[in-house]
């Protein structure tokens, strides 16, 4: 090869390593989404899945099984709330909608706006759990000393594996990362 | 050997001296050594580290530093043994030999080459400087778990930074020898003749390439997530912090192949050498290596069996990981091959070459250990994983890059090295080695974690035991800068061809090879097949 072929070379070769170099730098950036749909579709991280009132009603009820769904709260470091359900746990048909209430206080001088993460366990029937409203699916602002009692509607999918007759659902309260934003314009989570 | 390469360069005229010489260089022998002097200053810098981790495990109770400081030295005798002793290593010997070996005159962009290598000191001046900083160095492990390594005072966009110019500089010296390999080999130098450390690191260099950007990206959001809003780890903002384990690990696995595999190609070239036979399986040795390459990408949660993953995940990854040890396997037998009924010497690259083979080995069986999913629940984060790593990273690694230089410090600096000092140096090392790290595998195995400067009593013996075999190894490696430097100042001459049972094109270059070898290609005549 002589002098300029060699160049022309070589310069088509670091082409094509740099543009792999860039397309590696995307590929970490494309694990965040890649990740989110895997824990979905597996169940992983126990995020629950989400439903309509309406496709709620249509779910017939399996009357001849009793299932307990267990309530579990936590309040993330620092942050000056107390946090705990209404009810520790209930019975419930899967099938069937029922409503569970928690309760949050602001214990602070000043108002505070807190996002619940929910989880599932076990994390095999975390894909069977389905909420129809949830406060975690809106941002809570409470004012200094503020309490409020919030509802969460669920069912429990008839086609949750028969090995599960317990299921915990643990809320924990993040401080929202902007405290400023309204609980309208935030994205729902599930 | 500077000084030797110059007398070489008298009808190039006009070139810098003193250290713009070394600042403007584009000539691959002289920035191989200059990453060569890096990686070992670094050696020692990150070695230091590492003898403070032992004082203070001596005996427990605290003793002489505090454990915000103890976890700062387990970071940073991480960061910089990996990033800026065994990766510029390595560089440094593709820099000195891949041209040599396949025939080139330089590397292929000598220009990004030396800025390559000039953004070594940048960056580890920005790691280091932390040091002196208020809230201390990075103290949360060098893997960087968020959210802990976001609690990082003012270090923390230091270790950032860093990073980035850690990874560029590798990606920058990964492109070069790809391009070099490509397009500048010798005519008659096909791509099955090329000698084995060639091969191995222009696998070595695809896996930096394919992994150091995910590095970058997940360092990236680490620094948005603490400075700019994001949330892409933050559980309050809609994000997880396992994410970043599997992103980090997605580049962490390949990483360590990134470590070892340039090794594989080492020890290819010196059993032959002393073996006197060619290698065995030369053709397996390279598909080994790329079979090697191509796992280490779909094994990464093997270092998160504990993080909560389904059970098909886990037994993915445990089948995966187990599978490494097939072509590993198919290395380390073909190497025992040759040396079966071969009339063997025992020089010190030998040496170091026979322990890497038996010692990384066991580091290799180790981590089969922790490949079982289930067995892994009660090693995971204890002193068996630190005793594994060990014995592949440094009775692996770091003894191939010594046997390395035993092999080819004469080819550079035209002299034999002293003999009997580099035998005190290998038994001292091998010995003092296994008394450190050995019983940290009994550590582990009765449950004392890693990364804390206290432990409880009855883990004393075996603390001290590996206290003392780390002070002897570290003190042995002095004898090791004594050996170059005697090497690089005098002694007796080397030949061409250096060892009797030596082959390929470095060895018909005269010993000290001229500043600009092979200006002009060898004759195919003299390229020999594979390893012979």
């Amino acid at each position: 090869m002589n002098a300029p072929e060699l160049r022309a070379a070589n310069r088509r070769t670091v082409t094509k390593l740099l543009i792999a170099t860039c397309v590696m730098f995307g590929f970490g950036y494309a694990l965040v989404p890649l990740y989110n749909v895997f824990c979905e579709i597996t169940g992983l991280n126990g995020k629950t899945g989400r439903l309509s009132a309406e496709a709620a009603d249509v779910l017939t009820v399996d009357e001849s099984r009793l299932v307990t769904v267990e309530f579990v709260t936590n309040v993330s470091a620092d942050m000056p709330w107390a946090f705990r359900p209404v009810v520790a746990k209930m019975q419930v048909h899967p099938g069937a909608e029922n409503l569970a209430y928690f309760e949050a206080s602001n214990e602070a001088q000043w108002a505070i706006t807190g996002n619940a993460v929910p989880s599932v366990s076990p994390s095999k029937a975390s894909r069977y759990f389905n909420k129809t409203e949830c406060f975690c699916f809106t941002q809570q602002a409470l004012d200094a000393g503020e309490t409020r009692t919030m509802p969460v509607r669920f069912v429990v999918d008839p086609k949750l594996p028969q090995d599960v007759d317990v299921l915990t659902l643990g809320y924990t309260f993040f401080e929202s990362l902007n405290t400023s934003a309204t609980a309208d314009d935030d994205e729902p989570r599930s | 050997m500077s000084e030797a390469a110059t007398h070489h360069d008298d009808h190039h005229g006009h070139h810098p001296s003193g250290i713009k010489r070394w600042l403007t260089t584009t000539n691959h022998k002289d920035i191989g050594t200059l990453y060569l002097i890096f990686a070992l200053v670094m050696f020692f810098i990150g070695g230091a580290m590492a003898m403070i981790i032992r004082l203070e495990l001596f005996q427990p109770g605290l003793q002489f530093v505090e454990p915000q400081f103890f976890n700062s030295m387990t970071t940073m005798h991480a960061l910089v043994m990996i990033f800026g002793a065994v990766m510029p290593a390595w560089t440094g010997f593709a820099n000195w030999m891949i041209p040599m070996m396949i025939g080139a005159p330089d590397m292929a962009l000598p220009r990004l080459n030396n800025w390559s290598f000039w953004i070594l000191p940048f960056a580890f001046t920005l790691l280091l400087s932390t040091l002196f900083m208020p809230g201390g160095s990075p103290a949360g492990g060098w893997t960087m778990y968020p959210p802990l390594v976001l609690q990082t005072g003012d270090a923390f966009p230091f270790l950032i930074f860093a990073v980035h110019f850690m990874g560029a500089s590798s990606i920058a010296g990964a492109i070069n020898v790809i391009v070099t390999v490509f397009n500048m080999r010798a005519p008659g130098m096909t791509l099955m003749k090329l000698p084995l450390f060639v091969w191995t690191w222009i696998i070595t260099a695809f896996l930096l390439i394919a992994s150091i950007p995910v590095l970058a990206g997940a360092v990236t959001m680490l620094l948005t997530d603490k400075f700019f809003g994001t949330a892409f780890f933050s559980a309050a903002g809609g994000g997880d912090p396992v994410m970043f384990q599997h992103i980090f690990w997605f580049f962490g696995h390949p990483e360590v192949y990134i470590l070892i595999l340039p090794a594989f190609g080492i020890i290819s070239a010196i059993v032959p050498t002393f073996a006197r036979k060619p290698l065995f399986g030369y053709s397996s040795m390279v598909y080994a290596s790329a079979a090697i390459a191509f796992l280490s990408f779909i094994v990464w949660a093997h270092h998160m069996f504990t993080v909560g993953m389904p059970l098909a995940g886990e037994l993915f990854f445990m089948y995966t990981t187990v599978l490494i040890a097939v072509p590993t396997g198919v290395k380390v037998f073909n190497w025992v091959a040759t040396m079966w009924q071969s009339s063997m010497t025992f020089e010190v690259p030998m040496l170091f070459s026979l322990a890497f083979i038996v010692l990384f080995t066991i580091g290799g069986f180790s981590g089969l250990m922790l490949g079982v999913t289930p067995v892994d629940f009660q090693y995971h984060d204890t002193y068996f994983v630190v005793a594994h790593f060990h014995y592949v990273l440094v009775t692996g690694a770091v003894f191939s890059l010594m046997a390395a230089t035993y092999f080819w410090l004469p080819k550079w600096t035209g002299h034999m090295y002293d003999e009997t000092l580099g035998k005190w140096h290998f038994w001292l090392s091998t010995i003092s080695v296994n008394v450190l790290f050995f019983p940290q595998h009994f550590l582990g195995l009765a449950g004392m974690p890693r990364r804390i400067p206290d432990y409880a009593v009855q883990f004393t013996d075996f603390n001290t035991m590996s206290s003392i075999g780390g002070f002897v190894f570290g003190i042995s490696q002095i004898l090791f800068v004594i050996v170059i430097v005697k090497c690089v100042k005098g002694g007796a001459k080397a030949s061409d061809q250096v060892w009797e049972g030596a082959h390929g094109l470095e060895w018909t270059l005269p010993s000290p090879p001229p500043y600009h070898s092979f200006s002009v290609p060898p004759e195919p005549s003299t390229i020999e097949g594979g390893m012979r």
